[in-house]
């Protein structure tokens, strides 16, 4: 990997108002290190430079002007292929998407272009954002930049690999059940999933609807409630996106920890989980105590029934929303034979082998005689997992867990065994049925140097809390503990 | 419980998937490891627990102004602009405008 400078949306801000740098030449220079080192990463499918470009000269004249600038004007961002962008191939790392151009701009991505962002292009990710490890997608693995022999985390990899090797500032990402926290843990840079409803959808391309969110990978804190503030907000094209109003991120950050009750709970601390990860999270919350917080053993009883229960949930919804594809309207066709044998053929020949297996478990889920024993049963022990979260924020005000049971394995070590590689969501994918925000910060490394993540649970809408946790962790030294 | 071939094959034809011989064999086994592992729910007595149908409660939704989808409220029912019928058939594998051409389905 060559060196990257490391730029943060403040440097960048302060670069371009001195002058000392254009964002053009910001622009070419972070180009140039993806030319370097993507061949080895596999982090970007696809690259924007009209668009990117076009975008900094827009910047770029604006500063020379000296009018104001947009909140994230000249930085360099990277955006997960599961998000639209006009005139810009967008495959879910699928190949039954591998030349489809999509129409229209998600919500979340003109909303980055509207605040001055440059939109480097789309990065790799599992097929449809389903897996753990992004050896699922299409394109091939992305590797983890800390060491190549290991998975960088899925589904978000490439989002994740990009920012942690320096070819992006910023990159969002999705999280049905994990895929952004476990691969910001897995790659060692702080990752937001924020509440469910917090950043509109419109533009993701849909895997689980009442699952899917969209969230930042930086390399500080101050960068993902940068980010957050700009994606964050009501979105009249997504009924499900949330009213409530968007706080200013920045404002309290820096607010001291003194007081605030952090809720341990025992479920996450037992067996499976690593004993060097354990240890390194119990560092973190000994860091967090010393900040002033006042750690509270608390119990989430019906945790270790989350992964069934997502299982069931997850690919109810895909099956679901995959039936779309269908060789009709766009995307991948394979012809012959009648309307029916084209469906078939063109799934066959367009799905792989987790989204066919996703969508078999979820139609099988739906399908008559077994609703109820397991869509329906699986909707209730939701409940009961949603129900943990809301009992215990009413005595603390945040949770820290572990992000995941193990740091980074290896290419290939979980790809025979489907159940294994769905057991490393574990302690992430509670918060994705309770639909609260969580963020993965670094929490020192391994003795082997693969990076440990520290999860931080707020509740619904508490990013704010979150963010300011995160923050005087890193502040303090928390990133290398 | 042992999900049988013919499982597999009726589900397969539901989603609307050609699955090989050794996709058929391969999911079987799967499936039936990953559901033995979801059995695991029926441990819980879940007679007396409401389904979880919306994932945010409204309170939590936010200070509900007029007009918000959370309260199930409908937007206005107003015509916007939607003049992207050609950019839509452009990504089509075949389409003859207005329309998607399909292998014919009825026959007279």
């Amino acid at each position: 990997m060559t060196a990257a400078p490391k730029w943060t949306t403040s440097t960048i801000r302060e670069g371009l108002t001195t002058k000392r740098i254009s964002a053009r030449e910001l622009t070419e220079d972070f180009y140039e290190r993806i030319g370097i080192d993507n061949p080895k990463l596999n982090a970007y499918l696809a690259l924007s430079p009209e668009r990117a470009y076009a975008q900094a000269d827009r910047i770029d004249a604006a500063i020379s002007k000296g009018g104001p600038l947009p909140p994230l004007a000249g930085v360099p961002v990277a955006l997960k292929d599961v998000l639209s962008t006009t005139g810009i191939r967008t495959t879910c790392g699928s190949k039954i998407l591998e030349n489809y151009t999509p129409p229209y701009d998600a919500t979340a991505v003109s909303r980055l272009d509207a605040a001055g962002a440059i939109l480097l292009g789309k990065t790799n990710c599992d097929e449809f954002a389903m897996g753990s490890s992004n050896e699922n997608s299409a394109y091939g693995p992305v590797r983890n930049p800390v060491d190549l022999e290991r998975v960088p985390g899925g589904s978000s990899g490439g989002s994740a690999a990009a920012v942690a090797a320096g070819l992006a500032v910023a990159s969002l990402g999705t999280d049905t059940g994990g895929s952004i926290r476990q691969p910001g843990a897995f790659c060692g840079i702080p990752a937001l999933m924020p509440t469910y409803g917090r950043v509109s959808r419109y533009g993701l391309i849909a895997f689980a609807s009442s699952l899917d969110r969209i969230g930042p990978f930086t390399t500080n804190i101050a960068d993902a409630a940068a980010v957050l503030a700009v994606i964050a907000g009501h979105d009249p094209a997504d009924s499900t996106s949330a009213p409530a109003a968007v706080p200013d991120y920045g404002v309290g950050l820096s607010k001291p920890l003194s007081g605030l009750r952090i809720g341990i709970p025992a479920e996450y601390f037992g067996k499976g989980l690593d004993s060097e990860v354990k240890a390194k999270v119990e560092s973190g919350i000994g860091l967090l105590e010393k900040l002033g917080c006042r750690p509270v053993h608390i119990r989430m009883a019906h945790t270790e029934y989350a992964i069934a229960t997502y299982y069931i949930v997850a690919t109810a919804e895909a099956s679901s929303n995959l039936a779309r594809y269908d060789g009709v309207r766009y995307g991948l066709r394979v012809s012959g034979g009648t309307l029916m044998d084209m469906y078939r053929k063109t799934r066959e020949r367009g799905f792989g082998p987790e989204v066919k297996r996703r969508i078999m478990l979820g139609t099988y889920a739906l399908s008559a005689g077994y609703y109820d024993a397991y869509y329906l049963r699986a909707q209730k022990v939701r409940a009961l997992i949603a129900r943990d979260f809301s009992q215990a924020f009413e005595q603390v005000d945040a949770i820290v867990t572990p992000t995941t049971p193990t740091p980074a394995f290896r290419l290939g070590e979980k790809t025979a065994d489907p159940l294994q590689m769905y057991l490393a969501d574990i302690y992430t994918v509670t918060g994705s049925l309770a639909g609260i925000p969580g963020i993965s910060v670094p929490c020192g490394d391994t003795q082997a140097g693969l990076p440990v993540g520290m999860q931080i649970f707020g509740p619904h809408f508490g990013e704010a809390r979150v963010l300011q946790i995160a923050q005087a962790f890193e502040a303090a030294g928390g990133f290398n503990i | 419980m042992k999900i049988t071939r013919e499982e597999v094959l009726r589900v397969a034809q539901l989603a609307h998937l050609e699955l090989s011989a050794e996709e058929v064999e391969m999911y079987r086994g799967q499936l039936d490891e990953i559901l033995a592992y979801i059995g695991k729910l029926e441990q819980l007595d879940v007679s007396k627990v409401e389904p979880m149908t919306q994932v945010l409660p409204r309170t939590t939704a936010g200070p509900s102004s007029v007009n918000t989808q959370m309260d199930g409220t409908l937007r206005d029912d107003v015509v916007g602009p939607c003049l992207i019928a050609d950019a839509v058939l452009a990504q089509a594998p075949d389409a003859a405008k207005p329309f998607f051409r399909v292998p014919k389905v009825i026959d007279r």
